[in-house]
Protein backbone atom coordinates (compact mmCIF):
# COMPACT_ATOMS: atom_id res chain seq x y z
CA UNK A 1 0.00 0.00 0.00
CA UNK A 2 1.19 4.02 -0.83
CA UNK A 3 1.03 5.92 2.02
CA UNK A 4 -1.74 8.85 1.97
CA UNK A 5 -2.60 11.49 4.59
CA UNK A 6 -5.47 10.87 6.94
CA UNK A 7 -8.08 12.27 8.65
CA UNK A 8 -11.01 11.26 10.46
CA UNK A 9 -13.93 14.15 10.40
CA UNK A 10 -16.97 14.75 12.60
CA UNK A 11 -18.99 16.24 9.98
CA UNK A 12 -19.98 16.12 6.42
CA UNK A 13 -19.12 20.00 5.83
CA UNK A 14 -15.59 19.07 6.99
CA UNK A 15 -15.00 16.20 4.86
CA UNK A 16 -16.01 18.18 1.43
CA UNK A 17 -13.80 20.79 3.05
CA UNK A 18 -10.63 18.15 3.22
CA UNK A 19 -11.28 16.82 -0.52
CA UNK A 20 -11.67 19.65 -2.23
CA UNK A 21 -8.52 20.64 -1.15
CA UNK A 22 -6.52 17.41 -1.85
CA UNK A 23 -4.98 16.19 -5.06
CA UNK A 24 -6.49 12.60 -5.16
CA UNK A 25 -8.69 12.40 -1.87
CA UNK A 26 -11.04 9.45 -1.43
CA UNK A 27 -13.76 8.63 1.54
CA UNK A 28 -12.70 5.66 3.68
CA UNK A 29 -16.55 4.15 4.86
CA UNK A 30 -16.04 0.53 6.59
CA UNK A 31 -12.94 0.26 4.12
CA UNK A 32 -13.95 -3.55 2.74
CA UNK A 33 -13.03 -2.84 -0.55
CA UNK A 34 -11.12 0.35 -0.76
CA UNK A 35 -8.45 -1.01 1.86
CA UNK A 36 -7.74 -4.01 -0.09
CA UNK A 37 -7.83 -2.35 -3.14
CA UNK A 38 -5.09 0.05 -2.06
CA UNK A 39 -2.77 -3.33 -0.83
CA UNK A 40 -2.57 -4.51 -4.26
CA UNK A 41 -1.62 -0.74 -5.13
CA UNK A 42 -4.66 -0.46 -7.83
CA UNK A 43 -5.89 2.66 -5.94
CA UNK A 44 -3.30 5.86 -4.21
CA UNK A 45 -5.21 8.00 -2.65
CA UNK A 46 -2.91 11.51 -1.96
CA UNK A 47 -5.82 11.41 1.21
CA UNK A 48 -8.42 9.13 3.13
CA UNK A 49 -10.74 11.25 4.65
CA UNK A 50 -12.66 8.42 7.39
CA UNK A 51 -16.22 9.47 7.63
CA UNK A 52 -16.19 7.12 10.59
CA UNK A 53 -16.74 9.97 13.17
CA UNK A 54 -20.03 10.96 11.35
CA UNK A 55 -22.92 10.58 13.63
CA UNK A 56 -25.29 11.11 11.71
CA UNK A 57 -24.06 8.61 8.98
CA UNK A 58 -25.05 5.91 11.25
CA UNK A 59 -28.76 6.76 12.30
CA UNK A 60 -31.36 4.20 11.59
CA UNK A 61 -34.67 5.67 11.05
CA UNK A 62 -37.98 5.17 9.83
CA UNK A 63 -41.79 6.59 9.26
CA UNK A 64 -45.62 5.17 7.74
CA UNK A 65 -44.09 4.48 4.58
CA UNK A 66 -40.20 4.25 4.41
CA UNK A 67 -36.88 3.19 6.25
CA UNK A 68 -33.98 5.24 6.22
CA UNK A 69 -30.62 3.87 6.61
CA UNK A 70 -28.05 5.87 7.15
CA UNK A 71 -24.20 5.37 4.83
CA UNK A 72 -22.44 4.36 7.52
CA UNK A 73 -24.50 1.97 8.95
CA UNK A 74 -22.62 -1.19 8.61
CA UNK A 75 -24.51 -4.47 6.93
CA UNK A 76 -24.41 -6.40 10.28
CA UNK A 77 -26.68 -3.26 11.85
CA UNK A 78 -28.57 -3.84 9.14
CA UNK A 79 -28.95 -7.57 9.78
CA UNK A 80 -29.83 -6.87 13.34
CA UNK A 81 -32.24 -3.82 13.18
CA UNK A 82 -35.81 -5.15 14.20
CA UNK A 83 -37.18 -1.89 12.37
CA UNK A 84 -35.48 -2.68 8.85
CA UNK A 85 -36.86 -6.22 9.62
CA UNK A 86 -40.34 -5.00 10.30
CA UNK A 87 -39.84 -2.56 7.07
CA UNK A 88 -38.35 -4.92 4.88
CA UNK A 89 -37.37 -8.62 5.73
CA UNK A 90 -35.42 -9.12 2.43
CA UNK A 91 -33.37 -6.19 3.24
CA UNK A 92 -32.15 -7.36 6.66
CA UNK A 93 -32.06 -10.95 4.76
CA UNK A 94 -29.59 -9.88 1.87
CA UNK A 95 -26.85 -7.51 4.61
CA UNK A 96 -27.17 -10.73 6.23
CA UNK A 97 -25.63 -12.80 3.76
CA UNK A 98 -22.94 -9.99 2.43
CA UNK A 99 -19.25 -11.39 3.01
CA UNK A 100 -18.36 -12.78 6.09
CA UNK A 101 -19.14 -11.44 9.71
CA UNK A 102 -16.10 -10.27 10.33
CA UNK A 103 -16.86 -8.24 6.91
CA UNK A 104 -20.28 -7.52 7.66
CA UNK A 105 -18.95 -5.92 10.63
CA UNK A 106 -16.85 -3.24 9.52
CA UNK A 107 -18.80 -2.70 5.96
CA UNK A 108 -21.68 -0.03 4.98
CA UNK A 109 -24.02 0.28 2.94
CA UNK A 110 -23.01 3.69 1.58
CA UNK A 111 -20.23 2.14 0.89
CA UNK A 112 -21.36 -0.46 -1.19
CA UNK A 113 -23.44 1.36 -3.21
CA UNK A 114 -21.12 4.06 -3.71
CA UNK A 115 -18.47 1.41 -4.76
CA UNK A 116 -20.97 0.22 -7.13
CA UNK A 117 -19.10 -3.36 -8.22
CA UNK A 118 -20.80 -5.22 -10.64
CA UNK A 119 -21.26 -7.57 -7.74
CA UNK A 120 -22.14 -5.86 -4.79
CA UNK A 121 -25.59 -7.45 -3.18
CA UNK A 122 -26.75 -3.68 -2.42
CA UNK A 123 -27.33 -2.46 -6.02
CA UNK A 124 -29.94 -4.72 -6.54
CA UNK A 125 -32.03 -3.95 -3.37
CA UNK A 126 -31.95 -0.20 -4.29
CA UNK A 127 -33.15 -0.56 -7.64
CA UNK A 128 -35.81 -2.72 -7.13
CA UNK A 129 -37.08 -1.24 -4.12
CA UNK A 130 -36.94 2.26 -5.95
CA UNK A 131 -34.65 3.83 -2.63
CA UNK A 132 -33.42 6.79 -2.85
CA UNK A 133 -30.12 7.61 -2.33
CA UNK A 134 -29.60 10.68 -0.57
CA UNK A 135 -26.43 12.38 -0.85
CA UNK A 136 -25.12 16.08 0.55
CA UNK A 137 -26.21 18.06 -2.59
CA UNK A 138 -29.75 15.82 -3.90
CA UNK A 139 -31.09 12.87 -4.06
CA UNK A 140 -31.20 9.90 -6.58
CA UNK A 141 -34.32 7.31 -7.24
CA UNK A 142 -33.40 3.93 -7.83
CA UNK A 143 -31.25 3.25 -11.05
CA UNK A 144 -30.39 7.05 -11.92
CA UNK A 145 -27.86 6.29 -9.54
CA UNK A 146 -25.94 3.51 -10.83
CA UNK A 147 -24.44 4.86 -14.05
CA UNK A 148 -21.80 1.65 -15.20
CA UNK A 149 -18.86 -0.71 -13.92
CA UNK A 150 -17.57 1.10 -10.92
CA UNK A 151 -19.20 4.15 -11.86
CA UNK A 152 -22.01 5.84 -9.99
CA UNK A 153 -24.06 9.60 -10.87
CA UNK A 154 -21.81 11.20 -7.67
CA UNK A 155 -19.64 13.85 -7.72
CA UNK A 156 -15.93 13.68 -6.41
CA UNK A 157 -17.00 15.77 -3.46
CA UNK A 158 -20.56 14.13 -2.62
CA UNK A 159 -21.41 12.07 0.05
CA UNK A 160 -23.73 9.77 0.78
CA UNK A 161 -25.65 10.52 3.41
CA UNK A 162 -28.48 8.07 3.79
CA UNK A 163 -30.62 5.68 1.75
CA UNK A 164 -34.49 5.97 1.78
CA UNK A 165 -36.25 2.75 1.29
CA UNK A 166 -40.27 1.98 0.68
CA UNK A 167 -41.68 -0.41 3.14
CA UNK A 168 -42.23 -3.38 1.30
CA UNK A 169 -43.47 -6.71 3.03
CA UNK A 170 -43.25 -8.75 0.09
CA UNK A 171 -39.82 -8.86 -1.21
CA UNK A 172 -36.80 -11.66 -1.76
CA UNK A 173 -33.23 -11.60 -3.08
CA UNK A 174 -31.61 -14.62 -4.28
CA UNK A 175 -28.04 -14.75 -5.21
CA UNK A 176 -25.74 -17.64 -6.65
CA UNK A 177 -22.56 -16.61 -5.10
CA UNK A 178 -18.82 -17.49 -5.68
CA UNK A 179 -18.13 -19.78 -2.33
CA UNK A 180 -15.02 -17.59 -2.04
CA UNK A 181 -15.85 -13.74 -1.67
CA UNK A 182 -19.72 -14.31 -1.25
CA UNK A 183 -19.78 -12.04 -4.12
CA UNK A 184 -22.69 -12.36 -6.47
CA UNK A 185 -22.07 -14.09 -9.61
CA UNK A 186 -25.74 -13.77 -10.21
CA UNK A 187 -27.91 -11.75 -8.07
CA UNK A 188 -31.72 -10.93 -8.71
CA UNK A 189 -34.30 -8.87 -5.76
CA UNK A 190 -37.64 -9.10 -6.51
CA UNK A 191 -40.30 -6.64 -4.90
CA UNK A 192 -43.78 -6.33 -5.15
CA UNK A 193 -44.73 -3.00 -5.45
CA UNK A 194 -47.59 -0.52 -5.65
CA UNK A 195 -46.82 0.19 -8.97
CA UNK A 196 -46.27 -3.89 -9.81
CA UNK A 197 -43.22 -6.33 -10.16
CA UNK A 198 -40.34 -4.47 -10.11
CA UNK A 199 -36.53 -6.56 -10.47
CA UNK A 200 -32.89 -5.71 -9.99
CA UNK A 201 -30.23 -7.36 -11.26
CA UNK A 202 -26.81 -7.64 -9.99
CA UNK A 203 -23.21 -10.08 -10.76
CA UNK A 204 -24.54 -10.60 -14.34
CA UNK A 205 -23.74 -7.40 -16.04
CA UNK A 206 -21.06 -4.62 -16.32
CA UNK A 207 -23.49 -2.36 -14.11
CA UNK A 208 -26.36 -3.65 -11.58
CA UNK A 209 -29.90 -3.10 -13.40
CA UNK A 210 -33.47 -3.24 -13.84
CA UNK A 211 -34.65 -6.71 -15.81
CA UNK A 212 -37.49 -4.89 -17.48
CA UNK A 213 -38.20 -8.02 -19.69
CA UNK A 214 -38.40 -10.36 -16.45
CA UNK A 215 -40.84 -7.62 -14.94
CA UNK A 216 -43.26 -7.59 -18.20
CA UNK A 217 -43.44 -11.22 -18.47
CA UNK A 218 -43.98 -11.03 -14.12
CA UNK A 219 -46.85 -8.47 -14.44
CA UNK A 220 -48.74 -10.32 -17.04
CA UNK A 221 -48.35 -13.85 -15.28
CA UNK A 222 -46.66 -13.82 -11.68
CA UNK A 223 -45.87 -17.53 -11.98
CA UNK A 224 -42.11 -19.87 -12.03
CA UNK A 225 -43.39 -20.43 -15.30
CA UNK A 226 -43.45 -17.29 -16.99
CA UNK A 227 -39.71 -16.43 -16.82
CA UNK A 228 -39.10 -19.57 -19.09
CA UNK A 229 -40.06 -17.70 -22.04
CA UNK A 230 -37.91 -14.94 -22.10
CA UNK A 231 -34.77 -14.59 -23.92
CA UNK A 232 -32.25 -12.50 -21.88
CA UNK A 233 -29.25 -10.85 -23.76
CA UNK A 234 -26.42 -13.10 -23.54
CA UNK A 235 -24.03 -10.51 -25.18
CA UNK A 236 -24.79 -8.46 -22.13
CA UNK A 237 -23.59 -10.36 -20.01
CA UNK A 238 -20.18 -10.74 -17.92
CA UNK A 239 -17.81 -13.57 -18.99
CA UNK A 240 -15.26 -14.50 -16.61
CA UNK A 241 -13.48 -17.78 -14.49
CA UNK A 242 -16.52 -18.04 -12.62
CA UNK A 243 -19.13 -18.45 -15.37
CA UNK A 244 -19.53 -18.10 -19.02
CA UNK A 245 -22.08 -15.21 -20.11
CA UNK A 246 -24.71 -18.09 -21.07
CA UNK A 247 -24.33 -19.27 -18.00
CA UNK A 248 -25.07 -16.16 -16.24
CA UNK A 249 -28.18 -15.30 -18.36
CA UNK A 250 -29.45 -18.91 -17.33
CA UNK A 251 -28.72 -18.25 -13.49
CA UNK A 252 -30.65 -14.90 -13.81
CA UNK A 253 -33.35 -16.62 -14.64
CA UNK A 254 -33.32 -19.49 -12.42
CA UNK A 255 -32.67 -17.01 -9.58
CA UNK A 256 -36.13 -15.13 -10.69
CA UNK A 257 -37.67 -17.80 -10.24
CA UNK A 258 -36.22 -18.90 -6.87
CA UNK A 259 -37.74 -15.41 -5.89
CA UNK A 260 -41.06 -15.64 -7.26
CA UNK A 261 -41.37 -18.94 -5.30
CA UNK A 262 -40.70 -17.36 -2.35
CA UNK A 263 -43.28 -14.19 -3.02
CA UNK A 264 -45.65 -16.80 -3.58
CA UNK B 1 3.60 9.54 10.95
CA UNK B 2 0.57 9.24 13.46
CA UNK B 3 0.35 8.22 17.23
CA UNK B 4 -2.37 6.11 17.76
CA UNK B 5 -3.81 4.73 21.27
CA UNK B 6 -5.54 1.40 22.13
CA UNK B 7 -6.30 -1.14 24.82
CA UNK B 8 -5.02 -3.90 23.75
CA UNK B 9 -5.73 -7.30 25.48
CA UNK B 10 -6.07 -5.10 28.47
CA UNK B 11 -3.38 -2.87 28.52
CA UNK B 12 -2.98 0.90 27.21
CA UNK B 13 -0.57 0.90 24.33
CA UNK B 14 0.50 3.43 22.23
CA UNK B 15 2.76 4.18 19.05
CA UNK B 16 4.40 5.86 16.06
CA UNK B 17 2.85 4.44 12.59
CA UNK B 18 2.40 5.47 9.10
CA UNK B 19 -0.93 6.27 8.38
CA UNK B 20 -0.84 3.35 5.77
CA UNK B 21 -0.37 0.66 8.73
CA UNK B 22 -2.76 -2.44 9.21
CA UNK B 23 -3.63 -2.77 12.27
CA UNK B 24 -2.43 -6.31 12.08
CA UNK B 25 0.42 -5.09 11.31
CA UNK B 26 0.92 -2.98 14.21
CA UNK B 27 -0.44 -6.14 16.91
CA UNK B 28 2.64 -8.24 14.70
CA UNK B 29 5.12 -5.36 14.27
CA UNK B 30 5.02 -2.81 16.84
CA UNK B 31 4.23 -4.87 19.78
CA UNK B 32 5.26 -8.03 18.88
CA UNK B 33 1.66 -9.88 19.22
CA UNK B 34 2.40 -12.52 16.41
CA UNK B 35 -0.72 -14.87 17.60
CA UNK B 36 -2.70 -13.06 14.89
CA UNK B 37 -2.06 -14.52 11.53
CA UNK B 38 -2.25 -12.90 8.02
CA UNK B 39 -3.10 -15.41 5.52
CA UNK B 40 -4.43 -14.15 2.14
CA UNK B 41 -4.63 -10.41 0.66
CA UNK B 42 -7.98 -10.63 -0.43
CA UNK B 43 -9.65 -10.68 3.51
CA UNK B 44 -11.18 -13.81 2.75
CA UNK B 45 -9.17 -16.19 4.62
CA UNK B 46 -9.68 -15.08 8.44
CA UNK B 47 -6.61 -16.13 10.13
CA UNK B 48 -6.07 -12.34 10.90
CA UNK B 49 -9.19 -11.88 12.77
CA UNK B 50 -9.32 -10.35 16.27
CA UNK B 51 -12.42 -8.99 18.79
CA UNK B 52 -12.76 -4.56 17.90
CA UNK B 53 -15.07 -3.30 20.34
CA UNK B 54 -16.65 -6.29 21.10
CA UNK B 55 -17.15 -7.36 17.37
CA UNK B 56 -15.20 -9.81 15.26
CA UNK B 57 -13.26 -7.71 12.28
CA UNK B 58 -10.03 -8.41 10.05
CA UNK B 59 -7.34 -6.90 10.91
CA UNK B 60 -5.80 -7.02 8.09
CA UNK B 61 -8.48 -4.73 6.34
CA UNK B 62 -8.77 -1.87 9.32
CA UNK B 63 -5.98 0.24 8.88
CA UNK B 64 -4.24 0.39 12.83
CA UNK B 65 -5.42 4.45 13.15
CA UNK B 66 -8.99 3.40 12.61
CA UNK B 67 -8.82 1.19 16.14
CA UNK B 68 -7.56 4.99 18.04
CA UNK B 69 -9.16 4.40 21.30
CA UNK B 70 -10.93 1.07 20.51
CA UNK B 71 -10.76 -2.11 22.90
CA UNK B 72 -9.01 -4.79 20.96
CA UNK B 73 -8.48 -8.39 22.01
CA UNK B 74 -6.48 -10.73 20.13
CA UNK B 75 -5.43 -14.48 20.59
CA UNK B 76 -2.93 -14.08 22.98
CA UNK B 77 -5.76 -11.98 25.39
CA UNK B 78 -7.80 -15.08 25.55
CA UNK B 79 -5.71 -17.00 28.26
CA UNK B 80 -6.02 -16.24 31.82
CA UNK B 81 -4.01 -17.18 35.16
CA UNK B 82 -2.38 -19.88 33.24
CA UNK B 83 -5.69 -21.39 31.88
CA UNK B 84 -6.69 -21.88 28.09
CA UNK B 85 -9.67 -20.57 27.22
CA UNK B 86 -12.42 -22.43 26.97
CA UNK B 87 -12.54 -22.03 23.20
CA UNK B 88 -8.85 -22.93 23.18
CA UNK B 89 -9.26 -26.01 25.09
CA UNK B 90 -11.50 -27.13 22.98
CA UNK B 91 -9.71 -27.01 19.93
CA UNK B 92 -7.23 -28.60 21.78
CA UNK B 93 -9.39 -31.52 23.07
CA UNK B 94 -11.91 -31.48 20.08
CA UNK B 95 -8.15 -31.72 17.41
CA UNK B 96 -9.67 -28.75 16.20
CA UNK B 97 -6.29 -27.97 14.32
CA UNK B 98 -3.73 -29.05 12.33
CA UNK B 99 -1.06 -27.10 11.05
CA UNK B 100 -2.75 -24.56 12.81
CA UNK B 101 -2.42 -21.44 11.11
CA UNK B 102 -5.58 -20.47 10.60
CA UNK B 103 -6.36 -21.37 14.49
CA UNK B 104 -6.09 -17.63 16.06
CA UNK B 105 -8.48 -16.55 13.36
CA UNK B 106 -10.68 -19.68 14.39
CA UNK B 107 -10.53 -19.47 17.84
CA UNK B 108 -11.32 -15.36 17.68
CA UNK B 109 -14.29 -16.26 15.12
CA UNK B 110 -15.80 -19.34 17.32
CA UNK B 111 -15.47 -16.79 20.05
CA UNK B 112 -17.81 -14.50 18.75
CA UNK B 113 -20.39 -16.74 17.40
CA UNK B 114 -20.54 -17.74 21.15
CA UNK B 115 -21.22 -14.14 22.18
CA UNK B 116 -23.72 -13.68 19.34
CA UNK B 117 -25.47 -17.04 19.24
CA UNK B 118 -25.09 -18.37 22.64
CA UNK B 119 -24.03 -21.71 23.99
CA UNK B 120 -26.32 -24.14 22.36
CA UNK B 121 -25.58 -22.84 18.58
CA UNK B 122 -26.34 -25.43 16.24
CA UNK B 123 -23.66 -26.86 13.78
CA UNK B 124 -25.70 -25.28 10.89
CA UNK B 125 -25.11 -21.91 12.23
CA UNK B 126 -21.37 -22.77 13.05
CA UNK B 127 -20.47 -23.56 9.76
CA UNK B 128 -22.32 -20.28 7.93
CA UNK B 129 -20.96 -18.31 10.83
CA UNK B 130 -17.63 -19.62 9.26
CA UNK B 131 -17.67 -18.60 5.88
CA UNK B 132 -14.60 -15.95 6.63
CA UNK B 133 -12.45 -18.49 7.64
CA UNK B 134 -10.66 -20.57 5.54
CA UNK B 135 -8.77 -23.76 7.02
CA UNK B 136 -6.23 -25.88 4.47
CA UNK B 137 -5.91 -29.19 6.68
CA UNK B 138 -8.96 -30.25 8.72
CA UNK B 139 -11.90 -30.11 6.23
CA UNK B 140 -13.95 -28.30 9.28
CA UNK B 141 -15.22 -31.13 11.29
CA UNK B 142 -13.13 -30.63 14.07
CA UNK B 143 -13.33 -26.96 14.00
CA UNK B 144 -17.04 -27.32 14.38
CA UNK B 145 -16.99 -29.97 16.80
CA UNK B 146 -14.88 -27.96 18.84
CA UNK B 147 -16.82 -24.46 18.51
CA UNK B 148 -19.85 -26.15 19.62
CA UNK B 149 -17.96 -27.98 22.71
CA UNK B 150 -16.05 -24.51 23.58
CA UNK B 151 -19.99 -22.56 23.26
CA UNK B 152 -20.98 -24.92 26.21
CA UNK B 153 -17.89 -24.58 28.28
CA UNK B 154 -18.00 -21.17 28.04
CA UNK B 155 -21.99 -20.73 29.04
CA UNK B 156 -21.20 -20.16 32.41
CA UNK B 157 -18.81 -17.75 31.34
Amino acid sequence: MYNFSYEKVSSVDKAVEIIRSAEDGKFLAGGQTMLPTMKHRLADPSNLIDLGGIKELKEISSDENSVTIGAMVTHAAVAASIEINEAIPALSKLAGNIGDPAVRNRGTIGGSIANNDPAADYPAAVIALGATVITNKREFVGDDFFTGMFETALDDDEIIVSVKFPKTEVAAYMKFENPASRYAIAGVFLAKTADGVRIGVTGATACAHRGMRLEDALNQDFSPNSVDKIDLPVEKMNSDIHASAEYRAHLVKVMTKRAVQACT
Amino acid sequence: MLTVSMNVNGQSVSGEIEERTLLVQFLREHLKLTGTHVGCDTSQCGACVIHVDGVSIKSCTMLAIQAEGSEVVTIEGLAGNGQLHPMQQAFKDNHGLQCGFCTPGMVMSGVDIVNRNGSEVDEATVRKELEGNICRCTGYHNIVKAIQAGAKDMGGQ
